[in-house]
Formats: C-alpha cells, structure tokens, sequence
C-alpha cells in the first residue's frame, strides 16, 4: 500500500509535468497548421511583401515585422535606461517611507491591465504629441511610450531585487576604497547586479512585442511603413487583433500565418533569454 | 565470538570523482558509545550519514564495500530503507526542528505509520520527551511552535524525535557545536543515559567531548581509519602518531 | 573632486528621474479612480448592460470575468503545481526534465493574441466549444500555467533541504515527506503565484477577446459566450461614446486587482503562519 503510494505520486506528478509538452505541441500544431497554407502559397512575399490588402488577396506583413521592431525597439530606448534609474533610486537613494509606498505600488501598477495604459495613452499622449510634435499623435511614438510605461514596473521591480540581493559587502568594499555612492553604483554595483537587469529586460521586452490591446488603441493602424516615428503603424499583434473578428478563409489563415511569424519571433528571443539566464546561473555557481 | 552491533566492511565512499573514505573497517558494538573523531573533511559525517543511508539523496554519491547491521547487509534492497531509517536514528549538526509544534515535531516518525492509537503517541511522546531531558521544560506548552524554543532545547527535541521511534542506534553528528554548555551537558547526560538501550554512534564536535562521552574512539583523517580503540587507548596510550599529535592538540 | 560633482550630478538626476517616472505611473491610477469612482455605485455594479453598454451597469461582464478566472484558476492549478513538484522533487535532470522546462518556459513567452488564435481554433472551433466562458477559461488556463508552476517550484525549492532530510531519518517516505514536511513550508508561496495569476487572469483582454466572445447578455452556463470586464472596457474606450463607463469599469478593475494583491496577501500569511 505504501509502496504503492510512493509510485503513484512521481507517476501523478510526472504526468502532470508532461502537460506542458502537450500545451506546447498543440499549440504549435494548431497554429502552424492553420497559417502554413498561406506562407506556403505566397511564400516568401508574404514576410517581405509590402502591401496588406486582404480584399484583393495581397498578404504582406512586411510593415507589421517593421512596426513590431520599431515599437518594441522605442520601448527599450525610453522603457530600459528610465527603469534601472528608478530601480538604482528604489534600490540606494528612496528614503524608507517612500521605498514602503512605491514598493506595493509598482507592483500594482505590474498588475493593472494593459488596456489601462492604452486608455492613458489615448486620452494624454497621443494628444501631447499630436499638439506639440505635430501628426494624428496616434504613432509609433505613442506606442513606445505606452509599452514603457507598460514594462516599467517589471524592470524596476526585478532589477531592484537584482541590486538588492548582492552581497553588502560589494558596496562596504567599494566605500571603504574611497569611491563615492555614484561610482560604487556605477562600477561595483551595477555591473554585479547585470545579468538580473538584463533578464528583467528581456522579460520586459517580451511583454513589449506581445502586446496587443494596448497598442491598437494608440498605434494608429495604418498598414503602410512607417517613415517617422510619428507616423501610424500597426505590428503583427494587432494585426491579428484588429481583423480576427471579422476574418474569413485566406485571410483569416493569413491572420494565424501572421501569428507564425510573431510566435517565431517570440520563440528566437525566448531562447535567447534562456540561453543568457543558464549562463548567469553557471556564473554565479562558480562565485 | 563477540557479536557486533555494525560491522563495516572494506567501505569505499566517492563524492563524483573524489574518494572521500577509503577501505575502511570498523566494527560497533551494542550498547556502547562509540566516537568517530577527525578534524574537518574526514569523513565522518560521510560516514554517519551513510549508517542510515541518508547519502542517498545525493545522486553524485557512490559506495562500495558493506554495511552490516545485526548481520544483515543495510544496502539489501529487499529492506526497505525507510524500515533501516527508523531503526538507526540521527540527529543532526545543527538543531533542526520542522515548522511545527513542539508536538508534532515528536510525534512525526510515530505517526507516519498506521494504526497507532493518540494515547499510544502520546506517551512515547511523553517518554521521549522525558529521555532526552527536555519533558519539564515543555510539558505546558506541547502546541506551541518548535521554533520558539532555545538552540539548546530545539537539538533536545530533536533528540526526543528520534527516540520517540525506539531506534536500536542513534547516530549524532557534531549535534553540540553550536550550544551552550549547560545544554551540551545535559545532551551528554542523557547519552549515557540511553546507551543502556541503544547503540550510540557520536561524531563529537570536539576530543573533549569525545573524551568525556565515549566507551570507544575511531580516529579518521582524510577518510583513512587511523586507529580505533577503547578510550583509555585513544586518549592516553595511542599507538600512532598523528593519534596522540591531534588528541593533543598539535593539529586539527 | 570631479567625483564629488558627478556623484552630485547623478544623486539629483535619478532622484529627478525615477520621482517624475513613479508619479506619473501612480497618476494613472489616481486619474482612472478619481473618474471611475464617481460612476461606480450600486446599481453600476447590479445592472446589466444596455445599449452596447452605453447604459445600465455592469453585472454580466463582472460575472464573465469571475467566472473565466475561477474556471482558469480550478483548471491550471492542479497542472502547475503538479509540475512544479515534479520539478523541485523528482527529478534530477535529464532530457525528459529538460524538455518540460523548455516547454514551460516557451509557454510563459507566447502573447496572448496567440493564446487566442489557438483558442479560438482549438477550443471555439475544433472541440466545437463555442465562444465561451468554458474556451476563455482553457485557454486562459494554459497562459497563466507558467506562471503558476514558475512560482511554485520557486516555493517548493526554498523549503530548506533540512527539513527533508529530517522527515527521511524519522522513516518518511519520500510521498510523505513531500506532504508533511515540504508542502506546510511551501504553501504560503504557492499561494501568492496563484493569487499573481488570479490577477493576470483578470487582467487578459486578447485571449478571451478571441475565446470567450464579447456578448453582453447574462451567461447562463460556462457554455454561454460573455464579455469580461478588461474587454468590456476596452471595446467603451475604443468605441468613445460612453467614457463614463469606461472610467467605471476600469476602476473597479484596479480595485479588483488591488484587492486580489493586497488583501488576498495579508490572508495568506495570516492563515499560514502556523508554526513558523
């Protein structure tokens, strides 16, 4: 009876650990199922194609791929620097009153959903821009200030631990050598807490090019490539979210095609993020 | 012939690629104290945790050689390892009470298997309790959380845990390095209170400790078994050098 | 001397900064409750939609998305911590654990408008669901799985190893070591990834948009299509012809999530302290 037990429990649990790959399979099974017709048929012009017409059976998701980058390349240059600054300023200058109140805060603010920040965005920045930098405002600008905006409570919270965890002696050393708060920020702690921040930004990021409520309120939409950042665009996420509702045969196998392409994309950054975090845990092994 | 509690036969024992016991043979005998003394990384907690085949867990351990208690080799796999852990209990480095209370950290062995009645628990609960010295200190407050006793009272109770499954040997390693001396006292007390019903097998965390405790000493440095002997031929008359140099003090 | 000013330059320019960044992400909230609150009352929160739900309250949608969170939550939770026990316990390596990792990992990096296309065409289409509270649910079941499994096994793995070893020497199996000396430690950190994923559960709006449908009506069962509470305000805001709305629903779901963080928290540690 207890050996019994003992077998089936690692058998249960094995089992239910294998969900996973299942979820997985299916998942990819189904999509690629549904979207390789189209790639097949227009093949390599349905990624390098530059023209979205689903009416007249033009399939190019050329500007969405340059519209999820752009985006998602905007986030990181305003979300990145701005998070590890509040992270370094939660992590070594806010008082303790203000650390206890921003803490829960941001972590709310990680939770709140996305369409909030859209919303923000379509009633405060996209008028802000339009007004003062000229265009609809609805941008690629609007968009990487409300992706963010987005990712800015992951990065300052993850990497705010990163800083947080290493060992107090890394900044007592460096003090007592006689550098100052900033330096020992800059040269000790920083470089020590890296490879937490940069998971944190990948994370971030990874939120960034998945998103798709928040975007379509502000992106804009239009289907052309874009030739500034103030111009409309619409990435492969709202693509899929905008027409989804009323796509029917081709097109809507095009609309899982375009879900192909992000889910590639997604899945190149995935490992890529996996590859960089087995090679912190290897390193801090060795410390 | 002189029967032997554990005898421990040609015992190799690698840690990956590194032999941390080498081709020892040591035999123990029932109801007695035995210390297994060395300076740090000899082996001996190795050698402790592999008594009751705790080493298992770590799957880059590998032995070869025999382990034989009452006759009977411990590595048999038609015993079941749990049965072989009940009957050689242990008691850890550092006091290690679970998050539970003072209860049910004693009663834990006793009722993982079935069939025992509250009654019964309670009062091996009481008598355990009673055998490590630690019964009227706690007798009012069996619910209250393990972890809000002292170092000294928690390694008791830990000592109480393991007799509470009437083990026939009870393995303690290095358990009063961290305590207080009127704690490590009444630990060592009550050892040899119990040696009259167990086997006692102690990695001391000092000579002195072993000196004071012990009926017998196996002396192990670097996983080699130097010498073994009564007390009075370890501590007084050793027959190798690096005995007498680290029982008196010139290293270690 | 030039690291006294820099150290000066950079103390005011983080300080500067990080205050502006945090205030105006606390001023997001701040404005969405300052507008919400004055539409939330009783019959807000009684009434069904009318109107496209330019009137009447939101009782359907609140309905919608407690009912998709507790199916994706009852459905999910039993997967993941069965694979995080898995992970943190039985296994030690080796190709088999190495490609359940990948696959999880993977799945904590898909958007969720792919979790809604393979919802809407494994469960709307394939299993001939329907759009429903009962695909929104599946579907939303294997997004917040990661997380849940991610979470615990991060439980599981800082009950300290001690604790097993202690159960082992008193004769535990490993079954009943897993039970009674691991799970008691691990159960408040298990509980808060379940209540983080509670949160992203009420939070999605792409994958149910695609699975769960958008009908505004009371559901009659989980086979009934409904519009949660994310998508509700998504679909006002866009539409822009009742902001009033908009600002209510939102704010009950800051309130809803705020709830879910703080208050569910301090519940967790408050009934599972016991012995610590």
């Amino acid at each position: 009876m207890k050996n019994f037990k003992e077998k089936l429990s690692g058998r249960v649990f094995l089992t239910l650990a294998l969900f996973s790959i299942l979820a997985l399979a299916v998942i990819t099974i189904f999509i690629l199922v549904q979207g390789a017709p189209v790639i097949g048929k227009h093949g390599f012009a349905f990624i390098a194609g530059t023209s979205w017409s689903p009416g007249n059976g033009e399939f190019g998701i050329l500007p969405m791929i340059i519209g999820s980058v752009a985006v998602t390349l905007g986030a990181a240059v305003i979300g990145v620097p701005i998070g590890i600054c509040c992270a370094v300023f939660m992590a070594e200058f806010a008082p303790s009153l203000m650390r206890t109140i921003f803490r829960p805060a941001i972590q709310l603010l990680a939770g709140i959903p996305s369409v909030v920040y859209g919303f923000w965005g379509l009633l405060f920045v996209v008028p802000f821009i339009s007004n003062h930098l000229g265009g609809l405002g609805l941008s690629i600008l609007a968009g990487s200030v409300i992706l963010s905006l987005m990712m800015l409570p992951t990065i300052i919270s993850i990497s705010e631990v990163s800083i947080i965890v290493l060992p107090s002696t890394y900044k007592d050393g460096a003090l007592a050598l006689g550098m100052t708060h900033w330096q020992t920020i800059r040269s000790v702690q920083l470089p020590a807490a890296k490879s937490g921040i940069v998971a944190a930004v990948i994370l971030g990021l990874g939120r960034a090019v998945g998103e798709t409520m928040a975007v379509i309120m502000v992106l804009g939409n239009a289907t052309a490539i874009p030739s500034s950042v103030l111009e409309p665009v619409r990435t492969l996420t709202t693509n899929i979210g905008i027409e989804m509702g009323y796509a029917e045969g081709e097109h809507r196998q095009a609309l899982f095609a375009t879900g192909i392409i992000l889910f590639v994309i997604i899945m190149i950054l995935n490992i890529s993020a996996q590859y960089i975090t087995r090679n912190k845990s290897k390193s801090l092994k060795i410390k | 012939m002189e029967k032997y509690k554990i005898e421990i036969k040609n015992f190799n024992f690698y840690f990956g690629e590194k032999q941390v016991i080498y081709n020892l043979n040591l035999k123990v005998q029932a109801n007695r104290i035995l210390s297994v003394f060395g300076p740090a990384n000899s082996g001996t907690t190795t050698l402790l945790r592999s008594l009751n085949r705790l080493c298992e867990l770590n799957p880059e351990l590998r032995y070869e050689g025999e382990i034989l208690l009452d006759g009977k080799s411990i590595f048999d796999s038609r015993e079941s390892v749990t049965q072989l852990r009940r009957r050689v209990g242990m008691v850890f480095e550092v006091p290690t009470p679970l998050p539970m209370s003072i209860y049910e950290n004693v009663s834990y062995g006793l009722r993982l298997g079935q069939g025992k009645s509250k009654a019964a628990i309670m009062e091996a609960v009481e008598l355990s309790l009673k055998q490590a010295a630690l019964w009227e200190e706690v007798k009012e407050r069996l619910d209250a959380p393990a972890m809000s006793l002292s170092g000294g009272q928690q390694q008791r109770l830990c000592v109480a845990r393991v007799l509470a499954l009437k083990p026939e040997v009870v393995l303690i390693d290095r358990a009063c390095s961290g305590l207080d001396p009127i704690s490590t006292a009444k630990i060592e007390e009550s050892m040899s209170q119990l040696k009259k019903e167990y086997t006692i097998i102690i990695s001391p965390h000092n000579v002195q400790q072993a000196i004071r405790v012990s009926d017998r000493a196996a002396f192990l440095l670097m996983g080699h078994l130097v010498e073994e002997g009564t007390n009075d031929e370890m501590f007084t008359n050793p027959q190798d050098k690096r005995t007498s140099d680290y029982v008196t003090g010139r290293f270690g | 001397m030039g690291a006294r000013i820099s150290q000066k330059i950079a103390k005011t320019l983080i300080w500067t900064i990080a205050l502006t960044v945090i205030i105006i992400l606390m001023a997001i909230i701040v404005f969405i409750l300052y507008n919400g609150l004055r539409v939330i009352n009783w019959t807000f929160l009684t009434e069904i939609p009318r109107e496209m739900g330019q009137q009447g309250g939101i009782l359907s949608p609140i309905i919608g998305t407690l009912t998709v969170t507790v199916l994706a939550v009852v459905i999910a939770m039993p997967f993941g911590i069965g694979t995080a026990f898995y992970l943190a316990e039985y296994t030690r390596g080796g190709a088999v654990t190495r490609i359940i990792r990948f696959c999880t990992e993977s799945l904590a990096g898909i958007p969720s408008i792919v979790y809604g296309l393979f919802g809407l065409i494994f469960f709307v289409t394939t299993l001939g669901l329907g759009w429903s509270i009962l695909s929104g649910g599946l579907t939303v079941a294997i997004m917040i799985l990661p997380t849940i499994i991610r979470t615990s096994e991060e439980a599981i793995r800082s009950v300290p190893n001690i604790y097993r070893e202690v159960s082992f020497t008193l004769g535990a199996t490993k079954w009943q070591t897993i039970r009674k000396a691991v799970t008691p430690s691990a159960v408040r950190g298990i509980a808060n990834g379940i209540i983080l994923s509670i949160g992203r559960c009420v939070a999605e709006t792409a994958a149910v948009m695609l699975t769960a449908g958008t009908v505004l009506t009371m559901p009659e069962s989980i086979f009934s299509s409904s519009r949660t509470m994310a998508l509700h305000f998504y679909l006002l805001a866009m539409e822009g012809t009742a902001m009033d709305k908009a600002f209510g629903t939102s704010a009950v779901l800051i309130i809803l999530i705020f709830f879910i963080n703080v208050v569910a928290n301090a519940l967790v540690n408050r009934f599972v302290s016991k012995g610590h």
